[in-house]
């Protein structure tokens, strides 16, 4: 299972909550390794496919795997192999820098070494150490972000998912972010993320775009450009979007 | 020159040890659409705070259409209209009932300025009944407006209007903006969006409780000293890594798909950057001279705030 290229494989992937077609026939593959874009309108539908692909929702019907594991059948696997961030919640604000991470390493199971290792090389890497002992809440925001990307990743997952995790946030730090998501698909960790900054999605490797439910476009962002005849993502988004309605 | 609508000069305020803003000066002029272009934290909230007459300055004063936020704060209620960045209106009413109860304590009557809301409220008008805690996010957007419009203020001062919402969505709401600052509405609009700058007549660029630069977006992309390239080839982070080697670069910073890269003038040129990129091995690029945005003047204006 774990040889396929994809770390992602969603085959007509439906989700009805009663009538409500929430995800309508999903189809797409996320190559190891690339980072994905997956956008859409508020409620197009896109917190629903992030849950199932995180092993927190069933699907109605459609062949999904993530990691290679299955997610009707296998979501604690999927849980394991999996990091996930989002801009409302993720790492714990009356907690110190490294309590959050002994908490998240114990949670994945990590040894107290391999967490001592890893909290040191990140808090280096983000160039932050002396500020090992201080408490989320005191932090500002950009560092917050970066360290809570570091949290997502501190087990080495296969794939991680980003929930809109740039809201606010400065444009040099914005930029710093995008940096630590390139080393990590350079790490070969898969990104699966969503924004609304559309610039940002141009930062992707492809993208895809939801309208209603479905998938309307899919593709780099070169492709997607091409195809609607536009100079930016802002604009294929809104020729797309606004289709709809 | 056009009237002075809102005026601020020297305006600080500190919560305890933190200084959120650091004595900001800036004018409106009436009729305008003034952006506060800055990320979260910048004091952009705390500067509308001072200006609704909801937080008193440490020092400096304010004032809108001739009226002092300090003294005249009564008064002023009347003629402001505010949207606050989160959510505020009475969750358990109707969108119905929450426009009536705005309109009861400004004591006008709905008709009376149906007019300058009409296109606003007929997009929610079908969910009159349902309660605002049950609405999307766009529609709570729509009747916020609505709400701060209905008692026909002189000024609309609105907290980041469009974070968290689509691109869509967000098109929309300025395109309100838009047809309302025809009918003579002076708006003040907070944002963290760079892409919206150049919706406005004027911005105030904000950072850690400081205006970095004030003006058109055009007269402050006059100000960006570098001359500017973008360059893009297949493996960005590799890119990036090699120009920030390069002695004579001023900044290289990630643009999507593209790297903008600033000299000096007349240091530069693109054979230059090539030979470089030759040099290291890199022979499939796209380069190419550009001109410089909002978001690249911030950037350049948040280093040299940061090093002095």
């Amino acid at each position: 299972m774990q040889t396929s290229e994809y770390a992602i494989e969603a085959h007509g992937l439906v989700k009805k909550f009663g009538n409500f077609v929430a995800n309508d026939h999903l189809t797409f593959d996320v190559k190891k390794g690339e980072i994905f874009g997956f956008l859409g309108a508020n409620g197009a539908g896109k917190t629903t496919a992030m849950k199932i692909l995180c092993g927190l929702l069933l699907p109605t019907s459609g062949k999904i795997k993530v990691a290679g594991f299955d997610v009707y059948t296998q979501t604690n696997l999927i849980k394991k192999h999996i990091g996930y961030m989002s801009q409302k919640f993720s790492l714990y604000e009356d907690l110190s820098i490294e309590e959050n991470f002994r908490f998240y390493g114990g949670i994945y199971g990590l040894s107290r070494k391999q967490i001592a290792e890893r909290t040191s090389t990140m808090l280096k890497k983000l160039d932050i150490e002396p500020l090992r002992k201080s408490l989320i809440s005191s932090l500002p925001l950009g560092i917050r972000q970066k360290l809570a990307f570091s949290v997502a990743i501190i087990h080495s997952p296969g794939i991680v998912f980003l929930d809109e995790p740039t809201g606010g946030v400065d444009p040099i730090t914005r930029r710093q972010f995008w940096e630590m998501i390139y080393e990590a698909s350079e790490q070969g960790i898969t990104v699966f993320v969503t924004t609304h900054y559309m610039d940002e999605a141009e930062y992707c490797n492809r993208v895809s775009i939801m309208v209603d439910g479905r998938i309307e476009a899919l593709g780099t962002p070169g492709e997607l450009k091409k195809k609607f005849d536009a100079t930016d993502m802002n604009q294929v988004f809104l020729k797309l979007a606004r289709k709809a309605g | 020159m056009n009237k002075v609508s809102v005026y601020g000069k020297g305006l600080t305020k500190s919560y305890g040890k933190t200084e959120a803003l650091k004595s900001v000066s800036f004018s409106v002029e009436k009729g305008e659409i003034f952006g506060f272009i800055g990320p979260d934290g910048a004091g952009k909230t705390t500067l509308f705070r001072l200006l609704t007459t909801l937080l008193l300055p440490d020092s400096g004063a304010a004032s809108i259409e001739g009226l002092d936020v300090v003294k005249d704060y009564r008064r002023l209620r009347q003629i402001l209209g505010y949207m606050p960045g989160r959510f505020s209106l009475y969750q358990d009413l109707s969108v119905e009932e929450n426009l009536r109860f705005f309109a009861g304590i400004f004591k006008v009557s709905i008709s009376d300025n149906y007019h300058l809301i009409a296109d606003i409220y007929e997009q929610i008008a079908p969910f009159a009944k349902r309660r605002a805690g049950k609405l999307s996010g766009g529609m709570k957007q729509k009747l916020a407006l609505s709400c701060a419009l209905i008692h026909k203020p002189e000024v609309l001062i609105l907290d980041e209007p469009t974070t968290g919402v689509d691109a869509v969505s967000r098109r929309e709401f300025w395109e309100m903006l838009i047809r309302l600052k025809q009918s003579g509405i002076t708006i003040l609009v907070a944002t963290p969006y760079m892409d919206e700058a150049i919706l406005c007549d004027r911005v105030a660029l904000i950072q850690h409780g400081t205006i970095m630069a004030t003006g058109s977006p055009a007269d402050i992309i006059q100000t960006y000293p570098h001359k500017l390239f973008r360059i893009k080839s297949q493996n960005t982070l590799q890119l990036l890594r090699i120009m920030r080697q390069m002695p004579e670069l001023k900044s290289a910073e990630m643009f999507g798909e593209y790297i903008h890269i600033g000299s000096s003038p007349n240091k530069m040129n693109e054979s230059d950057i090539a030979a470089f990129l030759n040099q290291n091995n890199i022979r499939q690029f796209d380069l190419e001279p550009m001109e410089a945005g909002i978001e690249d003047c911030f950037m350049h204006l948040m280093k040299q705030q940061s090093s002095t």
